[in-house]
């Protein structure tokens, strides 16, 4: 098969996995009662006026097809409901709204994470059952066992309540009021683009700064399963005849590993970009609402507190559910690149 | 004449056996896993003796709800009478703690459970008769895959009211598809075999076949990797009771314990750490816990993984 048939055979595929994530949320949301779902429909406050119109309006007391195919159109059109909890508005504005500091966050992550994961990986395997192979599977136990949200808490009470070196949010108090003057354009959301872009290095670097703890806490929390996998499959790959032709022609170590081994070993890591993205997804719930980052995963564990925003708790799911979705067709088409085999079956 | 001894019956041992024995010998040979052993036997011990360890005040109805002597909204510190301090509003950690344990257990226990109920019986018919079932179990399977599963626990308990037994069924309802999936592959493995065909051949019913020849050859690594995920489950319960998505304030729940201590990172300029025993002890519980299971599970997946064991 051709890459060309391969990638548009995943893009077909992709039509079946998004109606079946909307499904998924529409069951969810048949647990409501048409007063409680009225909150997906809306798009205004004005409009919620009376409670008995937009039951009438959305079709809430039809038959389940019929309230499917209504609730599919308004989500096409961008309507994921109305946020009744602040901040106040359309659900799909206010989750773009939060975009920035998550990206922020997750751009510094993602390198740190994959690269710190595929070292100790390679190392671990290559040193098998040496001392660098112990202490690389212990850290990564007791990474893999570490609450996120305690790691947080106890760099806080480290850097911030006894160190007072950084604090939680986005910037210090001083920068954060600065953001908000009139010389300070917003072009990106993101701080530290934004603070270069302003001419106003100092926005860069608090931001820089602010970003340390969380980046630790969220690495710690994803690490060790690139980790595991990198060395799982390095040991594979040693044992294959390939890397036996390549001793017996006389290279030495480090070209084996470097030119043969990693090489081969590195297919099932690109495969785990895909869960890494759902861990950093749900890493940033936690890491936000600790650290007091006004991102999305700030934004979720919020709505979904008692009592819920119900309208916010299953936008964000769906958007999570359909970005998490296109971030597996994108890892699949990579494999197809990187792996001729995959394209066969 | 003397009667000839018999000649010694050769038992050869049943592989199941076989099996546990290796497993065994090998959790002997390393020490991680004994570590591993040990935590859990500890956290099973004080499960056990929480009555004695910390006993529930005369009169009290809920032993899972933790005592308050006051309603002073600032943790007091270690004392003879509150072994690892108070949290906000009174509430004693050591009890918590303790009692903690036995929600732990509660949780991972009913949720493995459910997983491997659900996961089997899915697993099962879907491998075994394949068709639609089997079709409609893998499409199932996927599209709760398409989700990150802590977000879509999030979603289910906040759509079902916050409490534990909502968090319980959550992680059940993520849960169960891995089971299926890793069940039907192995019944599609199995259901080829000789045996299989044999068993069929003499007349045995479906349900003889899957319970007596089938899965009794497949269960046990899937048993066994389902108990060890209990670490992960009681981690994953932690996050959502820590998010304010768990059982009521005071309940004895190492996740909304840490909870209740998030505002008492920072005491004041002189003694900046003053709170740390709120946020360090059901800390330290969680984290131990987890990393019981998990050393145990490192270990196992390396014994149970066919491409790397025996080498």
């Amino acid at each position: 098969m051709g890459m060309r048939t391969y990638i548009i055979r995943r893009l077909l595929l992709l039509i079946p996995t998004i109606i079946g994530v909307t499904l998924l949320i529409f069951a969810v949301m048949q647990v409501l009662s048409p007063e409680q779902r009225a909150a997906l429909y809306i798009t205004s406050e004005k409009e919620a006026g009376s409670m008995e119109e937009i039951i009438e309006k959305y079709g809430l007391r039809e038959p389940v097809y019929v309230q499917y195919f209504v609730w599919i159109s308004q989500i096409l059109r961008g309507n994921l409901g109305w946020n009744q909890k602040s901040p106040r508005g359309p659900v799909l504005q206010n989750i773009l709204n939060r975009a920035p500091a998550t990206i922020e966050l997750t751009i510094f992550t993602a390198p740190v994470i994959i690269f710190t994961g595929i070292f100790l990986g390679v190392a671990a395997a290559v040193h098998r059952d040496k001392l660098i192979d112990h202490i690389t599977r212990i850290t990564s136990i007791i990474g893999w066992s570490f609450p996120s949200f305690w790691l947080g808490i106890l760099l806080l009470a480290i850097f911030y309540a006894a160190l007072g070196w950084v604090g939680p949010g986005r910037l210090c108090t001083e920068a954060a009021v600065f953001v908000r003057t009139p010389q300070f354009t917003s072009y990106t959301g993101i701080y530290m683009i934004d603070g270069l872009l302003n001419g106003q290095p100092w926005i860069t670097l608090d931001a820089l700064k602010h970003l340390i703890l969380p980046v630790i806490s969220l690495t710690v929390q994803s690490v060790a399963l690139i980790v595991r996998v990198m060395r799982s499959s390095m040991l594979e790959a040693l044992t294959k005849g390939y890397v036996v032709s390549a001793r017996a022609k006389g290279l030495g170590q480090r070209e084996v590993i470097n030119k043969h081994v990693r090489r081969n070993a590195l297919i099932p890591v690109v495969t785990l970009s895909g869960m890494l993205c759902a861990g950093l997804l749900t890493g940033v719930v936690i890491t936000e609402t600790i650290f007091n980052i006004p991102g999305l995963g700030q934004y979720a564990a919020h709505m979904a507190l008692p009592p819920p925003d119900l309208a916010g708790v299953l936008g964000f799911t769906l958007f999570t559910g359909v970005l998490f979705v296109i971030v597996n067709l994108i890892v699949d088409i990579a494999y197809g690149y990187i792996d001729p085999r995959i394209r066969l079956d | 004449m003397k009667m000839k001894s018999r000649p010694e019956i050769t038992k050869t041992e049943s592989p199941t056996i076989k099996e546990l024995k290796f497993i065994i010998s090998r959790i002997k040979k390393s020490p991680l896993s004994i570590i591993g052993v040990a935590i859990i036997a500890f956290f099973t011990a004080i499960a056990l003796l929480a009555p004695i360890l910390a006993p529930v005040p005369e009169g009290h109805m809920d032993p899972y709800r933790i005592p308050k002597t006051g309603w002073s909204s600032e943790p007091q510190a270690p004392s003879p009478e509150h072994l690892l301090g108070t949290a906000q509003w009174q509430f004693d950690i050591f009890y918590g703690c303790i009692w903690g344990t036995r929600t732990a257990f509660r949780v991972g226990i009913i949720v493995v459970l459910g997983n491997l109920l659900i996961g089997l019986a899915m697993g099962t018919f879907g491998g075994y008769y394949g068709g639609l079932i089997d079709e409609l179990l893998m499409r199932v399977t996927d599209i709760i895959w398409a989700f990150p599963s802590l977000l879509l626990c999030m979603a289910f308990v906040s759509v079902m009211g916050p409490s534990l037994d909502s968090i319980m069924l959550a992680l059940i309802l993520v849960g169960w598809p891995t089971y299926a999936r890793v069940i039907r592959s192995e019944i599609l493995r199995v259901k080829l075999e000789d045996y299989v065909e044999a068993a069929k051949a003499v007349g045995c019913s479906d349900f003889r076949v899957i319970t007596r020849h089938i899965l009794i050859n497949s269960i046990y690594p899937i048993v066994i990797m389902a108990s060890l995920d209990i670490g992960a489950i009681v981690l994953t319960a932690a996050v959502l009771s820590f998010l304010g998505l768990g059982p009521p304030i005071g309940y004895a729940d190492w996740g909304q314990m840490i909870s209740l201590s998030r505002g008492f990172i920072f005491k004041n300029a002189q003694d900046p750490l003053g709170y740390w025993f709120t946020w360090t002890y059901p800390g330290i519980f969680i984290f131990t816990f987890v990393l019981g299971w998990n050393l145990l599970g490192d270990a196992f997946r390396d014994i149970l993984d066919p491409t790397l064991r025996r080498r």
